[in-house]
């Protein structure tokens, strides 16, 4: 049995956490680890997923998760988690173009929940805005799981050069280790604070959320980005969580090398720091540079044309251990594996009971009034309602890469500068589908996603994920995870998105309340768009074009289908033959065509019966039904016939369905119990209810 | 002309900027700010580009405002050198009294991004010299304090140097919905919304091309 010191017992502690070290979930995990795609150049083994997109440019990109900061101090926890996976995406050397916000919270009926979105999104503008880096393309729901345990979870997108891609590993014995930015006291155990459930306590964990600095972040990554162009950069590493410890120790670790640092050389943010909480300090806009001997003259120029505080603090060594100096004396002596590779714990799972939740059976008599009033509540409720209110505040154009914007596409759209491809990029998840089936909700929230992507004409090429759930000690919530895990894995393996990275955050559950989070995998997708210029909104353009529908409506998700589903439209897209498109997601085909109107300004009338379904469908379940693997498009007439004939080669069901006009009116025409009627909308009373959700609650 | 896009501490729009400009042909360099004072020489126009210098943290614009860079721009103004500002660039030649007036929150007290129509109201400016009077121009505003303010209205008139309006809604509460303005002698012109995100089809428009060909000339 050794004996460790109180720096070392520090050290373990912080990397043996839950969140730093995965030791629940990686059994789990690596099933994702089979998928295999020749576009992924480095995928689940660093900081985040490298994808090859193409004419010398890589694509990385990935989620994370900011969950228990975030639901203790909304504004500096989203603000933090923002700075967090920009160094992630920073320390591959690439530059960060896009930020994406997959939000949940509880039900905005309650103050504490509007307090705590209007925190989470002043946060996000505070620090997204001011990083230079749009903001487009996440997702948000609502639901009373989260009232506690609210979700924030963060993603980026970096585009770079193939050749400066650089591992989050050290290189050459001899190599100096160059830290920079200041080490204070703020985020000590901020990772333990993470790895446990939230009690009435928690508000003293206050002091383990960090505190972020969007400016020192945008200089950051000026200065990194200078730094890796002079080629003396052998690795770098961003500090996250786990701080100094997990950087030095998991640079080390990869590389099979050791290293030794000097903590009196450390820059401080305040005097007397232990070295105890030196080696955990999570502060942040820090960065961990292993640069070649000769380098240090060019990279410290660098770092001092942008007044950064940095300092050699030791070098790459062959112990393989990480050795830590103070003044002097050793205060920790570790092997850098038993750091970075800690030991697993395989938990027991077990099937909860059936999960249902209650709806009421329509009658065919009511139809036309029960149709006029659910599109309308539709429209109305969080999960759909418009989203401009959180979008307008998101500086959602910097970068001058932003083709489609959010008033008329739900997908990040950006043009990759210098070359004729764009990228789409959307975050997705269904936690009420998750809660009822892990199986299925996870699945469908990587076709959602996928189909999203693809919607606007990006094929779908990669994937990136972040886990919510509740504590993993609860057998329930660890067959949630497990069942979630293996529906991703299998919709990933047939939709051609390997998985590239991601995170897991447990102990989203409120232990006072006895409140667990429904389960909530968020799928990052990530899709490649050949010609910029062949990109489609869901907006409707014109009057007199065909409204097609694509895809049956039946109940069960059927990934091959969907797939081939997928393929066809981003074909159509390619071939110019669509003016507008939109995936069937939340609320079904009425609230997409809703949709295309609003944002179009376009007026349209549907024919109920010929929407394609394979069993007996009622009128209002044709409308609203969430099945997969559907699209909504429109097309002028003349290219009507070619879209048709097209699907048919591919054997996949699409009907003409109505048609657009100029009337103000959206009008859907139905055979109720025997009577033809028509339920008219009319289009600015639409608009109105899907716009003033959040004004009106959020002010 | 030549021109420098200044680079300060937490600029943003600085690449975009050098990208919209290269894209119609302007020869165009990114000066860090400290080299300016050492190339300053080289360049025939200036743009001070959009962000968050020094993070805004004192006041927008104004820690830039005090660099020395900013007192060699102040200098090069006065012999007739073009100098663009946009969004935070604006906001710092109002702090270097370059430009009259003040930028203040905007009266919805949060960040505002979306697209606005601005109408071009005087052709005092050398870079809406050959503009149209009342002709409209597209171009997204991203900014928490853009919201237009002086102490002298009837004076900004007097002299022509009023020189764009937000047409519609007025985004953010600016006095008389000014959206830029430009110094006594028009060399210096001041706007919020961004020129430089309105430069290709492709990413919403190019009315922004209008304002930044000046520097093509």
């Amino acid at each position: 049995m050794n004996n460790f010191n109180e720096v070392e017992e520090g050290m373990i502690s912080v990397m043996h956490s839950e969140h730093c070290s995965y030791k629940s979930s990686r059994p789990i995990l690596k099933a994702f680890s089979q998928i295999k795609s020749k576009r992924v150049l480095i995928g689940l083994e660093q900081d985040a997923g490298v994808v090859d997109i193409g004419d010398g440019y890589v694509v990385v990109f990935k989620i994370e998760s900011h969950n228990h900061p975030s639901s203790i101090e909304p504004f500096h926890g989203a603000a933090t988690g923002i700075g967090g996976i920009i160094r992630d995406i920073l320390c591959m050397g690439v530059r960060p173009i896009l930020l994406l916000d997959p939000l949940r919270f509880g039900s905005l009926e309650k103050p504490h929940n509007r307090w705590l979105m209007k925190e989470v999104v002043g946060g996000i503008v505070n620090y997204g805005n001011c990083s230079g880096i749009p903001t487009l393309g996440g997702d948000i729901e609502f639901d009373e799981s989260f009232d506690t345990n609210c979700l924030v979870n963060v993603a980026c997108v970096g585009v770079g050069k193939v050749e400066n891609i650089k591992p989050s590993q050290v290189k050459d014995v001899g190599d100096l280790l160059i830290l920079v930015g200041t080490t204070g006291r703020d985020g000590i155990h901020g990772v333990t604070f993470a790895s446990r459930v939230i009690t009435e306590e928690s508000e003293a964990d206050r002091p383990a959320v960090q505190i972020g600095d969007p400016f020192a972040k945008k200089v950051l990554i000026e200065a990194t980005l200078e730094a890796i162009e002079t080629g003396f950069v052998n690795g770098l590493k961003d500090l996250g969580g786990g701080g100094l410890t997990c950087a030095t120790s998991e640079m080390a670790g990869a590389a099979e090398k050791g290293v030794e640092i000097h903590l009196e050389k450390v820059p401080l943010r305040e005097e007397n720091l232990s070295p105890y909480e030196i080696m955990i300090s999570e502060s942040q806009e820090r960065m961990l540079f292993c640069v070649a001997p000769s380098g240090k003259e060019a990279i410290s120029k660098i770092l001092d044309k942008y007044n950064l505080s940095y300092a050699c603090i030791g070098h790459v060594t062959d112990t393989g251990r990480v050795l830590v100096f103070n003044n002097g004396t050793k205060v920790a002596d570790l092997p850098a594996k038993l750091l970075s590779d800690p030991p697993v714990i395989h938990r027991t799972s077990s099937k909860p009971k059936i999960r249902e939740i209650s709806t009421s059976n329509v009658y065919a008599a009511d139809l036309p009034i029960l149709i006029e009033k659910k599109l309308y509540s539709l429209l109305e409720s969080g999960n759909i309602a418009s989203r401009r209110w959180i979008y307008t505040h998101y500086d959602h154009e910097v970068g001058v890469r932003t083709i489609l914007k959010p008033n008329v596409c739900d997908v990040a759209v950006l043009r990759i500068l210098g070359t004729k491809k764009a990228i789409a990029v959307k975050s997705f998840g269904n936690s009420v589908q998750t809660y009822l089936s892990p199986y299925d909700g996870a699945a469908g929230a990587v076709a959602e996603a996928c189909r999203y992507v693809a919607s606007v004409g990006a094929k779908p090429v990669a994937m990136s994920n972040c886990c919510n759930y509740g504590s993993p000690e609860n057998p329930e919530v660890f067959w949630e995870f497990s069942e979630s895990v293996r529906g991703m894995v299998d919709a990933c393996k047939v939709l051609d998105t390997p998985c590239t990275g991601g995170n897991v955050s447990f102990y989203n559950e409120d232990e006072e309340n006895g409140i667990i989070i429904k389960p909530s995998p968020v799928v990052v997708i990530l899709g490649v768009l050949e010609d910029q210029t062949k990109a489609v909104s869901m907006n409707f353009k014109n009057p007199d074009d065909s409204i097609i529908a694509i895809g049956n409506t039946v109940t069960r998700l059927d990934l091959q289908r969907e797939k081939k589903t997928i393929d066809m439209i981003v074909e159509l897209i390619d071939k110019r033959l669509l003016t507008a498109s939109i995936p069937c997601s939340r609320g079904g085909l009425g609230v997409s065509v809703a949709k295309m109107c609003i944002s179009g300004d376009v007026s349209a009338l549907i024919r109920i019966p010929l929407i394609p379904s394979y069993d007996h469908m009622n009128e209002y379940e044709l409308l609203f039904d969430e099945s997969h693997s559907r699209f909504m498009v429109s097309a002028s007439e003349d290219n009507t016939a070619e879209i048709i004939k097209f699907t048919k080669q591919k054997e996949i069901p699409a009907r003409i369905i109505g048609k657009t006009n100029n009337s103000q009116e959206l009008a859907f025409v139905g055979n109720f119990s025997n009577t033809l009627d028509t339920i008219r909308f009319h289009l600015p009373d639409l608009k109105e209810k899907w716009e003033k959700t959040f004004p009106s609650m959020l002010g | 002309m030549k021109v420098a896009v200044i680079q300060f501490l937490g600029s943003n729009c600085d690449l975009d900027s050098v990208w919209a400009l290269r894209q119609i042909g302007v020869t165009t360099d990114l000066v860090y700010y400290k080299d300016f004072e050492e190339i300053y020489y080289k360049y025939d126009g200036i743009l001070i580009p959009g962000g968050f210098s020094w993070g805004d943290y004192l006041r927008a614009g104004v820690i830039a405002a005090n660099t020395s860079c900013m007192k060699l721009v102040c200098e090069l103004s006065e012999s007739d050198v073009p100098i663009l500002g946009i969004c935070n660039g604006f906001q710092i030649l109002t702090e270097a009294g370059l430009l009259p007036g003040a930028l203040i929150r905007n009266d919805s007290l949060s960040f505002i991004c979306k697209w606005v129509t601005i109408s071009v109201e005087s052709k005092k400016s050398v870079f809406t010299k050959d503009l149209v009077i009342k002709s409209q121009l597209k171009m997204p505003i991203a900014h928490g304090e853009g919201r237009f303010a002086t102490d002298d209205l009837n004076k900004l008139y007097k002299n022509n140097q009023v020189v764009f309006k937000y047409l519609g809604e007025n985004p953010n509460g600016s006095m008389d919905a000014i959206a830029g303005v430009t110094n006594l002698n028009g060399n210096v012109l001041g706007l919020m919304p961004h020129p430089e995100r309105a430069s290709d089809n492709i990413i919403g428009g190019k009315d922004g091309l209008k304002i930044l060909k000046y520097f093509l000339t």
